[in-house]
């Protein structure tokens, strides 16, 4: 084998007559033709007998999982700020990666890809891949492969690839091979070969190209315009996740131990946020105060639980067994908290007057809070409610939560102010409600 | 005071101990470690799926970045052979696995503490995985940075256990107690005529340097290899290589050792506890204290692997009880083995939080 800046000189591990010399001889070729020095490139291999070839290279080199090589050396080339990524890949490889060739055209990482396409998966005796074509026989299908096969430099042309090509693994490729490690941005190549073991053997007298050609596979360069490369760039001066976080304690809460609040409700009510900014606010009168939530999967329907804790001293556990008080405002809720609510063998249950009252040991208030408020911010009115007959915590310290929560702020708090008033005259439940503080 | 939840601490203090880059998917419960990983993070990717991520990550890592990701059992699961490869080529990564009720994908938004003995299992092999649990807020500040730490220092994947409670509630905090979180230390080389990717250093962990660096040529091997990278069989400096990685991790484990213990001078009950049964521990530990009984708590935060402080601390007590939030009692099995030890009980859970008062009465009522 004749000295080459980048191979040793060692004999390749492969077959005789297996195209897989030539592809390591052209890369070799390629890369120094190219003024490539071996520490400036980075070979990523992995399962097949693609893989065996590392130690024959001078360059680095990284042996990786099945498939997974071209997903690894995108890892490896956005990182870089220079330097050529090569990866080599089979048949079978890139039937199990193909989401990470796709990926890799979408985003324009600057590596290229060899796909060293012998027509079937060589290490494990000979099976089809994704890429065989259609009667093409292999050992373990000796009857020929029944299922099609697809375009690979196709697909890949289609996810935005800059240069893609299908060569004839039989030939000198080696222009092809130059041409693509020239590309700044992604560019594959597919040698399409004939496994010298199992190919040849079971497809007599068939010549690489004719099987390709009869498979619909022709040989030429697929080209989309030029786009960003996309090479990760490191911005190590981002802010702090805690600006503007800071609550400070403006209000005193009379509340002097700890209560559970249970808020049922459904999406799209804003369950969790009225429940966010009641907790806020006790943290602004001078409490302690966890919030929770649970909801379905589906983000626009079912029901929106929120669970609150407010304490005099620091909470641990932030579950609440019984609530000491429940508000539900919908029919989601009040489906969701029906066990609990039994549970309740005191407390205080504020419910819209449009649900039926379960049954419950707490005492019962009803107010119409979706009538007034809207199903939006029926909530957030249930729980100003709460604080007026409850006084635990101001409700000018809510009302201002929700006035800082947005733009449209000042303007729902001044109209729940209003509403708030409004339910005043209804209720006949203040002294109920005291009781629980 | 601010109204926090885990995440935020997690993300920040990963920040701050110098994690470069974050790549993941927004799985259930791990949504708000993604979104804040986006804001903070010197540079943050969306990745398809989760054999992507990991595939991703390790690039970066072997580059010399140090790089996290965050998921839940569903992404995992597909993780693990690319974890197994990282394990393999000694790659720096930090995984941030938030639990979530299984098994296949359960119930995303509810919370559960059932993946211990997966990652007891996670390298074939049985080789251990590190494996670090955030039990109270506190905790989302700590140990994260010792997560990367770990990592970078060991050359190694290393799991942030956590769950749904703990990422995703909200506490009021006091951001002012927290303690200065300083970058952690990156495996480097001093090599200048000679380097081999794998030739252990005293503490059996190879001396590092990026691929694509002009000094030496670096070989990384998933597969078995001997001390060049290079692929071997069963060559006997091959499966040298492969049993150092095992005895790099229980060798300097002193250095992730991480537990809180609340002894009571005469106690001969102690509490065990972790994940989101942590908390719920600590308020019973508070409750049966105040009824005048004498208790211990034990919250191990490194779970794997077991450190030798385990074993003696719970020697010292007649009854153990193991509160945790699984149905078969994981770390109870991890500590213990299926055959038990007199004295200890189970205190366990499926799809709902493990309350004080159940741990009070599991303990007063002397089942032990």
């Amino acid at each position: 084998m004749a000295e080459s800046l980048f191979l040793s000189t060692k004999p390749l591990p492969f077959c005789p007559g297996c195209s897989h010399h030539l592809v390591v001889r052209h890369t070799a070729k390629a890369l120094e033709q190219l003024g490539l020095k071996p520490l400036e490139v980075v070979l990523v291999t992995d399962i097949g007998c693609h893989g065996i070839v590392d130690p024959y290279f001078r360059t680095h080199t990284v042996h990786g999982l099945h498939g997974r090589s071209s997903a690894l050396g995108a890892g490896i080339a956005a990182a870089r700020k220079g330097g050529k990524v090569v990866v080599y890949l089979g048949d079978g490889g890139a039937s199990i990666g193909l989401q990470h060739l796709i990926e890799c055209a979408r985003m324009n990482f600057p590596l290229t890809v060899l796909v060293l396409n012998n027509m079937l998966y060589g290490m494990t005796g000979g099976q089809p891949s994704s890429l065989t074509p259609c009667g093409f026989r292999t050992p373990l299908r000796p009857e020929g492969k029944l299922e099609p096969h697809y375009d690979l430099c196709r697909i890949v042309h289609s996810a935005g690839a800059e240069y893609v090509s299908r060569v004839n693994g039989t030939g000198d490729f080696s222009a092809a091979l130059v041409e693509a490690f020239g590309i700044p941005g992604f560019s594959l190549v597919e040698v399409v070969e004939t496994c010298t073991s199992y190919g040849l053997k079971f497809n007599p007298g068939q010549k690489t190209g004719e099987i390709a050609h009869n498979a619909g596979l022709e040989f030429g360069v697929w080209r989309n315009p030029g786009k960003s490369v996309f090479r990760l760039s490191l911005n190590t001066n981002r802010g702090s996740l805690f600006k503007e976080s800071s609550i400070a304690v403006q209000w005193t809460a009379k509340l002097q131990n700890r209560l559970g609040i249970l808020v049922g409700g459904s999406a799209g009510g804003r369950v969790q946020q009225a429940a966010e900014m009641l907790a806020r606010a006790s943290i602004a009168s001078g409490l302690y105060a966890t919030k929770k939530g649970t909801y379905p999967v589906t983000v626009g329907t079912g029901y929106s639980i929120a669970e609150l804790i407010l304490a005099r001293q620091p909470i641990r556990y932030s579950g609440i067994e019984v609530p000491e008080v429940a508000v539900i405002v919908s029919p989601d809720g009040l489906s969701y908290s029906e066990g609990l609510l039994g549970e309740m063998k005191g407390g205080l249950l504020l419910i819209d007057e449009a649900l039926n009252s379960p049954s419950t040991g707490a005492k019962v208030v009803t107010q119409p809070f979706v009538k007034t408020a809207g199903t939006k911010n029926a909530a957030l009115l249930a729980l100003l409610y709460l604080l007026k007959i409850t006084e635990t915590v101001p409700v000018a310290a809510l009302l201002n939560e929700i006035k800082m929560a947005s733009r449209e702020g000042p303007e729902v708090a001044s109209r729940l102010e209003k509403q708030l008033g409004q339910l005043e005259g209804k209720s006949d439940s203040n002294e109920v409600a005291k009781e629980r503080d | 005071m601010v109204l926090i939840d885990g995440s935020r601490l997690i993300i920040e203090s990963l920040a701050r101990a110098g994690a470069d880059v974050f790549v993941g998917y927004p799985i259930t419960p791990a949504n708000l470690l993604y979104r804040y990983a986006i804001m903070r993070f010197p540079a943050a990717l969306s990745a398809p799926d989760e054999i992507t991520t990991m595939q991703w990550l390790c690039g970066f890592s072997a580059t010399g970045l140090l790089p996290v990701t965050a998921t839940s059992f569903p992404g995992f699961a597909l993780m693990l052979e690319s974890i197994n490869m990282a394990y393999m080529m000694e790659l720096p990564v930090v995984v941030v696995l938030a639990q979530r009720l299984g098994p296949a994908t359960g119930s995303a938004t509810a919370g559960a503490d059932g993946d211990l003995l997966l990652l007891r299992g996670t390298i074939s092999g049985g080789h251990p995985l590190p494996v670090l649990a955030v039990n109270r807020l506190e905790d989302c500040w700590t140990i994260p940075p010792l997560a990367l730490e770990t990592a970078a220092m060991l050359r190694t994947p290393v799991v942030i256990l956590t769950s749904k409670e703990m990422v995703m509630t909200q506490f009021s905090f006091e951001l002012e107690k927290l303690s200065e979180v300083k970058p952690v230390n990156r495996r480097g080389c001093s090599c200048d005529d000679h380097y081999e990717s794998y030739a252990p250093g005293d503490d059996l962990v190879p001396d590092f340097l990026p691929v694509g660096n002009s000094r030496h040529q670096v070989r990384l091997n998933a597969s078995t290899h001997n001390r060049q990278g290079i692929i071997q069989h069963l060559s006997a400096e091959g499966l040298e290589n492969t049993a150092r990685l095992e005895k790099k991790i229980t060798l300097n484990l002193s250095r992730y050792t991480r537990y809180h213990l609340d002894e009571e001078n005469g106690a001969d009950t102690l509490i065990v506890a972790w994940g989101n049964a942590a908390l719920a521990a600590e308020e019973a530990l508070e409750r049966l204290r105040l009824r005048g009984e004498k208790v211990s708590l034990l919250l191990p935060n490194t779970l794997l692997p077991v450190p030798a402080e385990y074993p003696a601390i719970m020697s010292r007590y007649r009854r153990v009880f193991v509160v945790e939030e699984n149905l078969s009692g994981h770390l109870r099995t991890v500590l213990f083995g299926t055959q038990g030890r007199n004295g200890v009980v189970g205190v366990n859970s499926l799809g709902k939080m493990i309350t004080p008062e159940e741990i009070v009465a599991k303990v007063m009522g002397k089942n032990g």
